[in-house]
């Protein structure tokens, strides 16, 4: 799973490059995520509109990664294909994240 | 008579090596063939996500403590997928499957990791039954098609 990390005012955006998000990939998800968010930002966007499909141990890794960030920092998503939205909705954690439809303006202020 | 009808009646199977990778290969494999192909987004992605669930089932849990493989076997008839799973690792325990009951939606530093696969299985298949004998595991399901959906 590639991912890639750009700075955009506050925000950072994460940018899933690989088309899933299963239990082969969803250590190296985590792993990789950790070392992306290590520097202080207070929000991070994950991008999973290339993203076709994901499985419950990519859901659990994207937990887990909103769980890393701590009280204070949030892990927004966007960008949800149609089968990955399903996942979300089914186990009820589209209730959990703010979910996007596209990526956010960093570089406006939010509300 | 019409491609409907002459393609009513297909079958894929594919056997495959229980770990994680071999099952992400198979599932590309699989709905890489004509047969899945001809499902409509929604029902690809229903049967993607209920076969993803159940194959990680089986390498993380029933070949916990042995290698072994896989069979799936999958027959596509009008509006339905017919799904049939066979390994030879170990039996459910009690020889049941999970309830599949989410967990309550906790505080954040609370929130569940896991525990959604039953959940996804059981809401998005029908007739799902599990059986155990002569030391393999049968686990057969139905999946709705939609394939008249666009």
């Amino acid at each position: 799973m590639e991912l890639l990390a750009e700075q955009r005012g506050e925000i950072l955006v994460v940018s899933a490059i690989g088309d899933r998000i299963d239990a082969a990939g969803a250590i190296q998800f985590k792993d990789r995520m950790r070392e992306l968010t290590l520097a202080a930002t207070p929000r991070v966007v994950l991008d999973m509109s290339r993203v076709a499909f994901l499985d419950s141990s990519g859901l659990g890794a994207v937990v887990a990664v909103m769980k890393a960030l701590g009280p204070d920092r949030k892990l927004e998503l966007s960008g949800l294909t149609a089968t990955v939205q399903k996942v979300f909705r089914l186990t009820r954690m589209d209730s959990v994240f703010t979910i996007h439809d596209t990526v956010p303006d960093g570089l406006r202020h939010a509300g | 008579m019409s491609a409907l009808e002459r393609d009513a009646n297909q079958s894929e199977t594919a056997v495959i090596p229980a770990d994680q990778l071999a099952v992400r290969n198979g599932l590309r494999a699989l709905f890489d063939t004509f047969m899945l192909r001809s499902l409509s987004e929604d029902g690809r992605g229903t049967a993607e996500i209920v076969l993803a669930e159940a194959l990680n089932n089986i390498v993380e849990h029933a070949y916990a403590t042995h290698d072994g493989d896989i069979e799936i076997t999958l027959h596509l008839r009008k509006n339905e997928l017919v799904c049939k799973i066979t390994d030879t690792g170990l039996p459910m325990p009690e020889g049941q499957l999970p309830a599949g009951k989410l967990k309550p939606l906790a505080d954040q530093d609370e929130l569940p990791e896991g525990g959604f696969g039953w959940h996804l299985i059981r809401t998005l298949s029908k007739d799902l039954t599990y059986s155990h004998e002569n030391g393999r595991n049968l686990l057969s399901f139905r999946l709705d098609t939609n394939q008249s959906d666009n």
